[in-house]
Formats: structure tokens, C-alpha cells, sequence
């Protein structure tokens, strides 16, 4: 059976265990429907042209994890921002961990999907805002079809929360290949501020697929910061479509680190539904072997008066492969707008490769778009300059890189991570310089 | 110091030089001037180890050692120091950071541990203040931004920091005016002693006012083709290159 009729067939047993009556039960039928209609992408559809699924869709995944697994906080506290206090939300193989987790009701509600799902309390949210910015395509369909479980965020207005949110899912390897649908809702009223912290971290090398939905709607003047870490195993494929949905005057960030992993997907799809916003997408990727990074970005400008940043930094080694694809849609109505995209990269070895797609789709005739892509590799001349001044060329190099990604990294708002981000990124490039530059 | 004997070098098989022989004695100031094209910054690279440029032929010497073989960052170990006629802007690294880095490493590379901050601190204070550069420049991306003057400022700030036995300083005069032309004179002055060895390349006398030389040669088609005192650069400075390519070409 191949992993699609699996999926197919295992969702009636899925659908038992939980309760049929609960309002998501049509949205789970229809979208089950929606993906068994279309089935995985396949590298002829245009948005998937260079994203090959099939190496890591021929596994037999386990869909959920048959005992309940428990971890350690000292094996496992590497993977968090530890030095700061923060709230979490914490996965096991899917199933929520008390034991790791610090959750909150105390004026905001940091918690689980599950329990929102499934409460009365929570219904009004639920009803007006699962799965109404989410796209219908057939990953985002499958994980709605299983959605249950993930973070549950509801920020209410007027809340500066001063604890970032850590939301971190590990998976043991106790499966031969574990698929994991995470789904996550995050919904900011007006005027309040968040910061969110996520990362899927396997621990052993067994083949793990994880595909996450999240959904984040942000009120008026409501600021969301939300970092994502990709720095998996090397069997770990990870598909993240992350769908944002900004008010008048809101200002939301989403950087993407993307380190690791054998195949990672980031769509993240931004909707502009008002005035004097600010979206600010960026990234860095740093891969080798024969990893492969896809980031496949949507801003879409629906009224006047708003901004979008786009910066994604970029950096292959070995074999890697990565694809840039940044479309920016402005209509008819959003006059004023100031679009700004722009791709690097830096190709280390011949068989690396880069696909980078710029895509501006503008309807409105009074509009500030721009957008440069640049392929390239490290300057030889500043590499000559620094080794003259007694720096090796290793470190040369890797000077180079920090510097050329540094752009990005100086936008992260919490100190620890960045120290955290910083220090991976000089274990990736296989130095021990303390880049505090 | 440094000797150089019968060096022959091209790049992309087009022969720049073609026979150089000189020996510069730890104390000494050496100037080489010549037209433009003559292979003096050449000369420079080839020293410093640049690997665009192949030796075919000859050899080069610091205190006895072949060169030969070793890489730039080796020879800069070695205390090899070339003030770059045009610095490299590097963005994203700081001026401070990167000569952190710089110390740090030729420290590594002889077994001694990194500079204690400190001292850091402390050097790149009394350098900085002596060639009178603000301290905000320090923190600034390297040579992003930076006026011709300051770009060869702080390539003599680096020189200072990095206390090199041999200074090539390429075209150094270029680029500055009156009084930046002083401070750097200065610097340079200060920094020289009976341990350490200057070369000026130059295409002017100007700088040869300030920095007094021992020895002026002119290069001239990849070769040596006359070497004096002081007075032969005073001598160019009146007559031009013409009498020399003249007297070659003859």
C-alpha cells in the first residue's frame, strides 16, 4: 500500500477515536477528500517543479507513535533556548509532554491544539478562525484532515507577553519512520505583541516526515515575531506551510533558519488584509550534501498603503540543492505599496544548485516593487585580503559567510538566539571563531 | 631580511617579471618606483603569496627561508605585511573584529594563546590614537564606506596592530591628501625600527619626503634597472621616467 491510500484509509480509524460531533469533523471530511482527490505533488505541478517528494514519501511511516515515549530534559535541553525563561509547548512523537511543557490560561492561553479543539470554551475562536487562511492544496488538506494536535495560542488584546513561546516537537526514533501533522493556531488580538520560537528535532536517524500547518492571525497593531529552526538529522524531511493573516498597522516577522534535514519545504503565504502593515519575511540556509532547502513565499497586497521585506540569504555546499521561489501580488487596490525582495547565494562547489524565481504579479499603477536575485561564489580578492592579514582560509571563508548572512541574522530580536543561531551557524561551517561581529 | 634572487613571474602565462634581484637588511627603508606597468605591484603579490601569479623561475627569501611553498596566510604568520593599494571592503565584519581575528590567528599559528581582551583593547587604543583615527570608525564594517584616505589609514592601523618585520606598502601615497599623507608618514615612522624592514612602492617622490628611504630602485619591464640613494628619486621627480626607459631600451 503506498503511502497515500495508507493516509486514506487510516483516517476512518483516526476519525473514531475522536469526537465526530466537534465542528472541525466537516473540515477534517472534506479536506480527506481533498487530498485523496489529488494526491501528493508531483514535480509537474509549477509550484513543485524542483522539489522532488518521492525520496522521502517511499518510507512506511508509522502515522502516530504506539506508546506514549518519555524524554529527558538534560538529554534533550540542547535543543532549547534554555538560558531564558520561556513558555513551552512541548511533542513527543506527536503527543503532547506535561512533563517538558510550560503552558499558560493565566490571561493568555498557551496550550494545545487538542484541548481547543475539544472544549466548549474555546469554540468561538475555533469557529472563527481554524483553517480560514489555511489553502486547500493537497499537504495543507492532509494535515487539516488529521489535525488534532500542535499549539494552541490566543493572545487577547492589550498583552505584551514578555516570555517567548518555545513550541518544539522531537520525535525518539522508537518508530522505524514516523509521519508526524502538527497544526498549529495562533491568534493575536489587537495591540498585543508575541514572540514564538519553533523547531522539529529528531534524535536518531531514523526516517521521520513532519507535516506542519500553522495559521496566525494577527489584529490591529498586534506585533508577531516568529522564528522558525530547520536544523533536523539527516533523514528528517520537514513540509511547513505557515499562512499569516495581518490587520491595519500590524508588523509581523517570520525568519527561517534552515540548517538541516534531508528535505525541507517552507511555504509561508502572508495576506495584507489591511492598512499601513509590515510583513517582514527572511531567511538563511546553510546545507551541504545532499540537502535540499525550498522556500516558496506569497505576499499578497489586498489594500494601499503597505510594505513587505523579503531578504533570504543562501548557501550550498557539496551536492545541496535549494529553490527560491518569492511571488508578490499586489491588486488593483493596494496603491502605495512598497514591495522589496530580494535572494543571494553563494554556490561552494560545482554540484551544488540554486533555482531562484522571482515572481511580481502588480495590478496597481502607484507602487514601490523591487526585487534582486544574485548567484555567486565567495570574493577571491577578499579572501586573498584576509589571508594576508594571517587569517586562515577556513576561517577566511567562514568570515565571508557570516558576514554575508549577517544581514538576516541582525533582525532577531532575542539576544539568546541569536547567540544560539550564530553559534550553529559556526559549528556548520566548521569554526571556532567567536563571530560577534 | 628578505632577498629576492633572479624571480621570474607571470600571470596567465603573460611574464610580468622578468629577473628581479634585491635584498632589503632588517633597519633598512627601500622605495621601488617605476611607470605605471612595470610590475611593481606585481612584486608586491608575489611576495605576500598571491596564488594568481606563478613563479617560474628564482627564488624568494625571509630570513633564509624559501617562500616558496608557503600559503599567504603563512607568509603573513612570517610577518609578511602588504598594505593593499586597493583594501578590500569586507561588509558585515567590523574593523575591530577583524583585526581580533587577524592577532589571534598568527598567535594560533605560533602556539600562543589569543590576545587577552585587555591587551586588545589597549593596542588598538594607543594605534588608533596615534594615527588619529576616531574610535567610532573602529566599529565600523571593514573599509565599507570609507574615504580613499581612510582606507589607507587603516591599513596602517593594521600594520601597527600586527607589528609585521617586513611592510610592503603598495601605492600607500595614493589617494590621500596633504595632511593624511603626514599621519600615515608618521605611523609608519614611528613603527620603523633596526628589527624591521620597509618597502614603498611608489610612483611618486611625495611619499619620500616623509619616509626617507636607503635605497630607491626603478622597476622598469619586470626588471631592476637601476638602484641608488635618495637622490636618484629626486633625479625621477625632475626628469620623469623617460631617460631611464631610454637608456634601457637602447
Amino acid at each position: 500500500m503506498d503511502l497515500k491510500e495508507k493516509l486514506v484509509s487510516s483516517f476512518l480509524a483516526f476519525e473514531n477515536n475522536i469526537d465526530v460531533d466537534s465542528p472541525v469533523h466537516d473540515i477534517r471530511s472534506e479536506a480527506i477528500k481533498a487530498f485523496e482527490n489529488s494526491g501528493f505533488p508531483s514535480k509537474k505541478e509549477e509550484a513543485w517543479k524542483y522539489t522532488s517528494l518521492n525520496s522521502v514519501l517511499k518510507h512506511d511511516y508509522s502515522l502516530s507513535s504506539k506508546q506514549e515515549n518519555a524524554l529527558d530534559y538534560k538529554d534533550i535541553k540542547k535543543y532549547f533556548i534554555h538560558n531564558i525563561d520561556t513558555y513551552k509547548i512541548i511533542f513527543i512523537d506527536g503527543k503532547y509532554s506535561s512533563h517538558l511543557s510550560q503552558v499558560t490560561h493565566d490571561g493568555i492561553d498557551v496550550c494545545l491544539m487538542s484541548s481547543a479543539l475539544n472544549k466548549d470554551k474555546y469554540k468561538p475562536v475555533i469557529e472563527n478562525y481554524f483553517n480560514k487562511i489555511a489553502l486547500k492544496d493537497s499537504l495543507t488538506s492532509l494535515n487539516t484532515a488529521f489535525s488534532n494536535e500542535g499549539a494552541y495560542i490566543h493572545i487577547p488584546k492589550n498583552k505584551l507577553v514578555e516570555k517567548p513561546i518555545q513550541i518544539i516537537h522531537f520525535s525518539t526514533g522508537n518508530e522505524a519512520a514516523l509521519m508526524l501533522q502538527p497544526r498549529n493556531l495562533i491568534v493575536v488580538d489587537e495591540n498585543s505583541h508575541v514572540q514564538i520560537i519553533e523547531r522539529h528535532q529528531s534524535l536518531t536517524d531514523n526516517p521521520v516526515l513532519t507535516n506542519s500547518v500553522t495559521e496566525i492571525f494577527a489584529d490591529k497593531r498586534a506585533v508577531v515575531d516568529y522564528y522558525k529552526i530547520q536544523n533536523d538529522n539527516k533523514n528528517a524531511s520537514l513540509i511547513d506551510s505557515t499562512f499569516v493573516d495581518q490587520k491595519d498597522q500590524t508588523n509581523c516577522f517570520v525568519h527561517t533558519f534552515s540548517f538541516g534535514g534531508k528535505l525541507t519545504r517552507n511555504n509561508l503565504n502572508f495576506y495584507q488584509n489591511g492598512e499601513h502593515m509590515d510583513s517582514t519575511m527572511k531567511g538563511i540556509t546553510i546545507i551541504g550534501d545532499k540537502q535540499h532547502v525550498d522556500h516558496n513565499t506569497l505576499v499578497h497586497h489586498i489594500e494601499p498603503n503597505c510594505e513587505s521585506h523579503q531578504d533570504y540569504k543562501g548557501i550550498f555546499a557539496d551536492s545541496s540543492t535549494g529553490v527560491f521561489n518569492g511571488k508578490v501580488l499586489v491588486d488593483k487596490l493596494a496603491q502605495k505599496t512598497n514591495a522589496f525582495q530580494s535572494n543571494n547565494n553563494i554556490l561552494l562547489s560545482d554540484k551544488a544548485s540554486i533555482n531562484t524565481k522571482p515572481q511580481l504579479e502588480i495590478f496597481a499603477d502607484d507602487v514601490k516593487c523591487s526585487h534582486g536575485c544574485t548567484i555567486g561564489q565567495l570574493d577571491e580578492s577578499a579572501l586573498f585580503y584576509m589571508k594576508q592579514r594571517g587569517i586562515p582560509e577556513k576561517e577566511a571563508k567562514a568570515l565571508l559567510m557570516y558576514a554575508f548572512s549577517n544581514n538576516v541574522l541582525s533582525s532577531v530580536k532575542i539576544p539568546e538566539l541569536k547567540q544560539r543561531i550564530t553559534n550553529i551557524i559556526a559549528k556548520k561551517l566548521g569554526v571556532n571563531i567567536g563571530f560577534d561581529l | 631580511m628578505l632577498q629576492i634572487k633572479d624571480l621570474h613571474a607571470s600571470v596567465e602565462d603573460k611574464p610580468i617579471l622578468r629577473g628581479i634581484n634585491l635584498e632589503v637588511k632588517a633597519g633598512e627603508v627601500h622605495a621601488i618606483m617605476g611607470p605605471n606597468g612595470s610590475g611593481k605591484s606585481t612584486l608586491a603579490s608575489v611576495i605576500a603569496g598571491k596564488e594568481e601569479y606563478e613563479v617560474e623561475k628564482g627564488e624568494i627569501l625571509l630570513n633564509g627561508e624559501d617562500l616558496e611553498d608557503l600559503a599567504a596566510e603563512e607568509r603573513a604568520h612570517k610577518g609578511i605585511f602588504l598594505s593593499f593599494q586597493y583594501p578590500v571592503e569586507i561588509p558585515g565584519v567590523s574593523v575591530t573584529n577583524f583585526i581580533k581575528t587577524a592577532i589571534n590567528s598568527t598567535r594560533k599559528a605560533k602556539g600562543l594563546a589569543d590576545m587577552p581582551a585587555k591587551d586588545m583593547l589597549k593596542m588598538i587604543r594607543e594605534k588608533s590614537e596615534m594615527l588619529e583615527i576616531d574610535r567610532k570608525f573602529l566599529s565600523r564594517s571593514l573599509n565599507v564606506g570609507f574615504s580613499g584616505g581612510e582606507k589607507k589609514r587603516n591599513e596602517i592601523f593594521q600594520m601597527a596592530m600586527l607589528e609585521p618585520k617586513l611592510a610592503i606598502l603598495d601605492e600607500t601615497d595614493s589617494g590621500l591628501d596633504i595632511d593624511a599623507l603626514r599621519i600615515v608618514a608618521n605611523g609608519v615612522n614611528k613603527l620603523k625600527s633596526k628589527d624591521n624592514a620597509v618597502v614603498l612602492i611608489t610612483h611618486y617622490q611625495r611619499l619620500l619626503d616623509y619616509i626617507k628611504p636607503d635605497f630607491v630602485h626603478v622597476l622598469y619591464n619586470g626588471r631592476i634597472v637601476k638602484s641608488g640613494g635618495p637622490e636618484l628619486a629626486h633625479e625621477l621627480e625632475e626628469k620623469g621616467y623617460d631617460w631611464i626607459k631610454e637608456e634601457v631600451d637602447a
